[in-house]
C-alpha cells in the first residue's frame, strides 16, 4: 500500500497541486507564475475564443473516435474470425507502427500528403487532376492524422472483445430471423460493448488534448487545446493561464470518461 | 427401404410415392465438400411431415453438416435441399420457415429469459400484445413462466435448454432442428427430456430433426432413424427395422450388440441363405441386399434372439453343441459367453423366473451346452 501511495502522491498528486497553485497566480514578464492570486486565468479562459476551441478539440475528437471506431470494428473482425495461426500474425501486424516512433509516423503521413508528396504526384502523373490538392492544414487532415495514430488503441480492444464472442450467438439471431444488420445490432454490438467502449475511451481521451498531430498535420492553420496549452508553456509564456487551461481540459475529460463508464456499467450489468 | 444412399434414379418406395413430393424436408443428392474431404456424401432423404426424424452416427458422419444445411449455415457443394416443397438455394438461414436449438443453446447473455424467447417474433414483426402471449405460452409448454425475467446465466443447464426450445418453438416453425440438445445433461436430465421432448413433439405437432450420437436416445425418441457414416446416409428406417433389419456390417454393429460370423455362401434359396464357416459349420439366417452365392458374407445374430439348453436335435437349423466361457449376472438378463470352436458368441437370456438357487441358474462355465437360434432372426449380410 505504502509504496503506491508514495509514488502516486510524488508523480501525480503533487504536481497537479502545483499546477493547481500557479492557475490562480498571474505571470511576470518572463511568464513565470507571480501572485497576487486571482480568477482572473479562469476568466480568460471562458472567454468566447477559448470556449471555441474547446468545443472543436471535443468535436475533433469525437469524430476521431467515431470514425476509428467504424474503421477497426471490420479489422477486428476479420481477425477475429481467422485461422488461429493467422491471428497472431495479424495482431503483430497491427502492433509493429505502435512500435515505432510516434513523430516518425506522424511526419510520415504529412510526407505522403503533402502538396508534392507521392499522393499528389500519382495522382498529377494519372492526370485524374492538374494541380496539387492542398490536403494538409485542415481540419480532415488533422483527423487524418489522429484516427491513424490512434488506430491500435481501437483495435486492441475491440479484437479482445470479438475473439470471445461465441459465433453461434450470431447463427441464433440469424436462426430466428435477423438479417445480418439486425444480427448484428441486436446482438453482437451489445455483447461486445465492453470493447467498444474501452476502445472508445482509449482514443477519445488523448485525442482531446492533442498537440503534435495538430501541429504537423494542422501546419499551424488548426488550433486546438493541446496546442494552445503547449504554446502557453512555450512561445506564448504564460504559465499561469497554461495552467488553468490544462486544469480545465482535466475536468472536462473526467467528466466525459464518467459518463462512458456509467454507461459502460449498464451494460456490463446484463452481461 | 427409403432413399438410403440409393443412386439418383432409384425412386423412393410405395408409401412414399403415395405422399409424392409432399415431404416436410428433402435432401437430394447432396454433397459438402471442405477442400478434398466429403463432409457429406451423395445423401438423400426424404423427412415426412410431424415426424420425429434423428440423424445418428458415430463423431464425423457428417450429420451436423447436413442438419447446418438444412438450416442454411452452410451451402451445400451440389444437390438439392427442399424444405415444404420450397427449393433452399442461396436462401439465407433468416428467411428459411426452420428453427434450430444449438448443441451450446445460444441464449442471448445481454436479454432476459422472456427477451430471448420473444425475439424471433420480434423479427417477425408481430405486435407486442400477441407478442407477449405467444411468449408466455411457449414458456408454459416449457414448464417455465416463473423465469421470465431471469438472465440465462442465472439457470441450470436444463433450465436453459428448456428456454432454448420455447425460443425455437415460439415461431411455429415448420420444422425444428435440434443439433445434440442433451449432450450436456446429466443422465437423469437427459432421460427426463427425451420423453418431455417426444411428448413436446406431439403436442406441437412439427417435425423435429433432432441429431445425435446416442443410439439408445435415438431408438427412445424416433419414428425414423438416418444412420450415418463417413458422410453417407447407410441406412433410413424406423427403430424396428434398423434394428431387426440391418443392411450392412456397419448398422448391424452399431445399433445394440450383435454377434458376427464370416464365411462363405453355399446357398440362396428364397428370403434365406446358408452361410459356411471354415470350422464346416453352416448357419442359415435371412438373405440380405447384395448376398450371393459363393461370395463372402457375415452371418449377424443378435445375443437376444439365440437361446441355450440342455438337449437340442443336432440336425435343427443353427443348432450346436457349444462350451460355457463365462456368465455375468446383470439383474434383468443373464450374459452368457459361449465358446463355438474358436469363435466366442454372446448370448443374452432374460431371467424369468426369481429363483435364489443359484443351481436352478443357467451353465456354469466349462459346461456344455446346446445353442440354437431361428433362421428368421440372423441375418446375411454382404461381405
Amino acid at each position: 500500500m505504502f509504496p503506491g501511495a508514495f509514488w502516486l502522491v510524488v508523480f501525480f498528486a503533487l504536481p497537479l497541486l502545483v499546477i493547481f497553485v500557479i492557475s490562480f497566480m498571474a505571470r511576470d514578464e518572463l511568464g513565470s507564475p507571480v501572485p497576487p492570486f486571482s480568477l482572473d486565468n479562469y476568466q480568460q479562459a471562458f472567454d468566447s475564443l477559448y470556449l471555441n476551441l474547446f468545443l472543436f478539440s471535443l468535436w475533433i475528437s469525437l469524430l476521431t473516435t467515431v470514425v476509428t471506431l467504424l474503421i477497426s470494428f471490420p479489422v477486428a473482425l476479420y481477425i477475429a474470425r481467422s485461422p488461429k495461426r493467422w491471428r497472431n500474425i495479424l495482431i503483430f501486424l497491427v502492433m509493429i507502427p505502435f512500435w515505432t516512433n510516434f513523430l516518425v509516423r506522424t511526419y510520415a503521413l504529412q510526407f505522403l500528403m503533402r502538396a508534392n508528396g507521392p499522393i499528389n504526384t500519382l495522382l498529377q502523373g494519372l492526370g485524374v487532376i492538374q494541380e496539387p490538392i492542398s490536403m494538409l492544414s485542415t481540419p480532415v487532415a488533422v483527423l487524418i492524422g489522429l484516427v491513424y495514430g490512434e488506430l491500435p488503441f481501437m483495435i486492441l480492444p475491440l479484437y479482445a472483445s470479438l475473439e470471445k464472442f461465441d459465433w453461434a450467438m450470431f447463427e441464433a439471431a440469424q436462426d430466428l430471423g435477423a438479417d445480418m444488420r439486425r444480427a448484428f445490432l441486436r446482438v453482437m454490438l451489445p455483447m461486445t460493448m465492453p470493447g467498444v467502449l474501452a476502445g472508445s475511451i482509449l482514443v477519445f481521451v488523448p485525442s482531446v488534448g492533442s498537440y503534435i498531430t495538430v501541429e504537423l498535420m494542422g501546419g499551424g492553420k488548426i488550433n486546438m487545446i493541446g496546442r494552445v496549452i503547449a504554446s502557453q508553456f512555450g512561445v506564448a509564456s504564460n504559465w499561469p493561464f497554461g495552467s488553468a487551461i490544462s486544469l480545465l481540459l482535466m475536468v472536462v475529460v473526467t467528466i466525459a470518461a464518467l459518463v462512458y463508464f456509467r454507461v459502460g456499467r449498464g451494460e456490463r450489468m446484463a452481461l | 427401404m427409403d432413399g438410403a444412399s440409393t443412386p439418383l434414379h432409384a425412386k423412393p418406395d410405395v408409401e412414399d410415392s403415395a405422399l409424392a413430393n409432399d415431404f416436410a424436408v428433402e435432401l437430394r443428392d447432396v454433397v459438402k465438400l471442405y477442400g478434398e474431404v466429403a463432409a457429406v456424401d451423395h445423401v438423400t432423404m426424404f423427412i415426412r411431415h410431424n415426424e420425429f426424424f434423428s440423424l445418428l452416427g458415430p463423431s464425423g458422419c457428417g450429420k451436423t453438416t447436413s442438419l447446418r444445411m438444412i438450416a442454411g449455415f452452410e451451402r451445400p457443394t451440389s444437390g438439392v435441399i427442399a424444405i415444404d416443397n420450397k427449393l433452399m438455394g442461396a436462401t439465407p438461414p433468416f428467411r428459411r420457415d426452420v428453427n434450430t436449438v444449438f448443441q451450446s443453446y445460444a441464449l442471448f447473455p445481454h436479454m432476459t429469459v422472456e427477451q430471448n424467447v420473444a425475439f424471433g417474433l420480434q423479427m417477425k414483426g408481430i405486435n407486442k400484445d400477441e407478442t407477449k402471449r405467444r411468449t408466455q405460452e411457449a414458456l408454459e409448454l416449457v414448464r417455465l413462466p416463473q423465469l421470465a425475467g431471469r438472465y440465462p446465466k442465472q439457470m441450470s443447464g436444463g433450465q436453459q435448454q428448456r428456454v432454448a426450445l420455447a425460443r425455437a418453438l415460439v415461431n411455429r416453425p415448420k420444422v425444428l432442428l435440434l443439433d445434440e440438445p442433451l449432450g450436456a445433461l446429466d443422465l437423469k436430465l437427459r432421460k427426463e427430456m427425451q420423453i418431455e421432448l417426444k411428448t413436446l413433439q406431439h403436442q406441437v405437432g412439427i417435425t423435429f430433426i433432432y441429431v445425435t450420437h446416442d443410439q439408445e436416445e435415438a431408438l427412445t425418441m424416433s419414428d425414423r432413424i438416418a444412420i450415418m457414416s463417413r458422410g453417407k446416409a447407410l441406412q433410413i428406417g424406423s427403430p424396428l427395422e434398423i434394428y431387426e433389419r440391418p443392411n450392412c456390417r456397419f448398422v448391424a454393429d452399431f445399433i445394440g450388440e450383435t454377434n458376427f460370423l464370416d464365411g462363405k455362401v453355399i446357398e440362396v434359396r428364397g428370403d434365406f441363405a446358408t452361410l459356411e464357416l471354415p470350422s464346416g459349420q453352416t448357419f442359415v439366417g435371412r438373405v440380405s441386399e447384395g448376398v450371393r452365392a459363393g461370395a463372402h458374407a457375415t452371418l449377424s445374430v443378435r445375443p437376444e434372439k439365440m437361446q441355450l439348453l440342455e438337449n437340442a436335435s443336432s440336425t435343427a437349423a443353427n443348432t450346436y453343441q457349444v462350451t460355457v466361457f463365462s456368465i455375468a449376472y446383470v439383474g434383468s438378463d443373464t450374459r452368457v459367453i459361449i465358446n463355438l470352436g474358436a469363435q466366442r458368441i454372446d448370448v443374452w437370456e432374460q431371467n424369468s423366473s426369481s429363483t435364489l438357487n443359484p443351481d436352478d441358474y443357467f451353465f456354469k462355465p466349462g459346461e456344455n451346452a446346446w445353442l440354437t437360434f431361428k433362421p428368421e432372426n440372423a441375418l446375411v449380410l454382404a461381405g
